[in-house]
């Protein structure tokens, strides 16, 4: 059987910090990002634009359009962030599909012995990513909320005194949020790894050929849960800035 | 039966269980989705919406089922 490790492996480390192998192949995704983004905004004041900034151009407006349905006008304000979380997802999803990507190896020394570890691995295939994507997100709904509501509106949702019913839907109000947190990070960590292990194993039973449909299924999967992503970020987030009675 | 053979049992039965209810949540909503839109072709965008947030909920479940199964299996 081939080896699955559930965490990601320190492949070297800088001044002290251990870089792991998901933290390399996110290193490298971030970069490709940050390219495609300077890429666009290079070209939106060119006279003579290419095909690839219209293909990029078209998914921004399909994206928009589809966000547009759940947060109104507000649409304008919150773009940025729901774009960013769906396109570094997407990004790194597809990074882990690409071949090499945990199959390429490199010798470390590991409590005395050498042992072999793949260079790159998915950067969602590890749970501190997933979970500090769902940290960010769950925290930027709070921000948000506090910032269109008003603290003390805000915090109304929690903590009621008003009368004993509405101190406990305060109080599952807490919980909930905490539970988001756990939700948003297991949800995509699960599905991303799963979909490794998935390949890993399809690989070793058939070598040949076999993995083909389940790499379209990823591609897929990859796409839904970074759209998944987004989109409950959104919905979350148009519940946190509405008014409540 | 030894420790391995009962770990074995375990990492099966909880996702083999697990995934029962997701799929079968699965299944109604994307029924019912299929009857909403036979019953109103124009709102199309708004139910394929609810219906990949209702799914991704569902979802979850079964994924949580697959990381206590994973944790067991490789720890």
């Amino acid at each position: 059987m081939p080896e699955i490790n559930i965490k990601a492996e320190p492949i070297f480390s800088v001044f002290g910090l251990h870089i792991t192998n998901s933290l390399f192949t996110s290193i490298i995704a971030t970069v490709t990002f940050l390219l495609i983004a300077i890429y666009y905004s290079k070209q939106i004041t060119a006279s003579k634009k290419s095909g690839f900034f219209y293909f990029v151009h078209f998914m921004f407006k399909s994206i928009n359009d589809l966000f547009k349905s759940i947060l109104g006008d507000n649409i304008k304000f919150f773009l940025p962030l729901v774009l960013s979380f769906f396109l570094f997802i997407l990004i790194q999803n597809w990074f882990g599909l690409l071949p090499g990507v945990g199959s390429v190896t490199i010798a470390i020394k590991e409590y005395g012995k050498i042992v072999h570890v793949p260079i790159f691995r998915g950067g969602n295939a590890d749970l501190n990513t997933t979970l500090a994507l769902a940290l960010i997100s769950v925290v930027m709904i709070q921000f948000y909320g506090v910032k269109f509501l008003g603290f003390l509106q805000y915090i109304k949702k929690f903590i009621d005194l008003s009368n004993p019913i509405n101190f406990f839907v305060g109080v599952l109000e807490i919980i909930s949020e905490i539970s988001k947190v756990l939700s948003f990070a297991f949800r995509l960590f699960g599905n991303i790894f799963a979909g490794e292990v998935l390949l890993t194993i399809v690989a070793f039973l058939v070598p040949v050929l076999a993995s083909f449909p389940f790499i379209i299924l990823e591609l897929f999967v990859g796409f839904v849960q970074a759209l998944v992503f987004a989109m409950l970020t959104t919905v979350f987030l148009n519940g946190a800035i509405a008014k409540h009675h | 039966m030894d420790s391995e053979g009962l770990k074995a049992l375990a990492v099966a039965l909880s996702i083999g269980l697990g995934s029962v209810g997701p799929a079968t949540a699965i299944g109604k909503i994307g029924s019912k989705a299929m009857e909403a839109l036979g019953r109103n072709p124009e709102a199309e965008s708004s139910i394929r919406t609810t219906m990949i947030l209702s799914i991704a909920f569902a979802e979850a479940v079964a994924i949580y089922a697959l990381v206590v199964s994973l944790i067991l299996m490789f720890t």
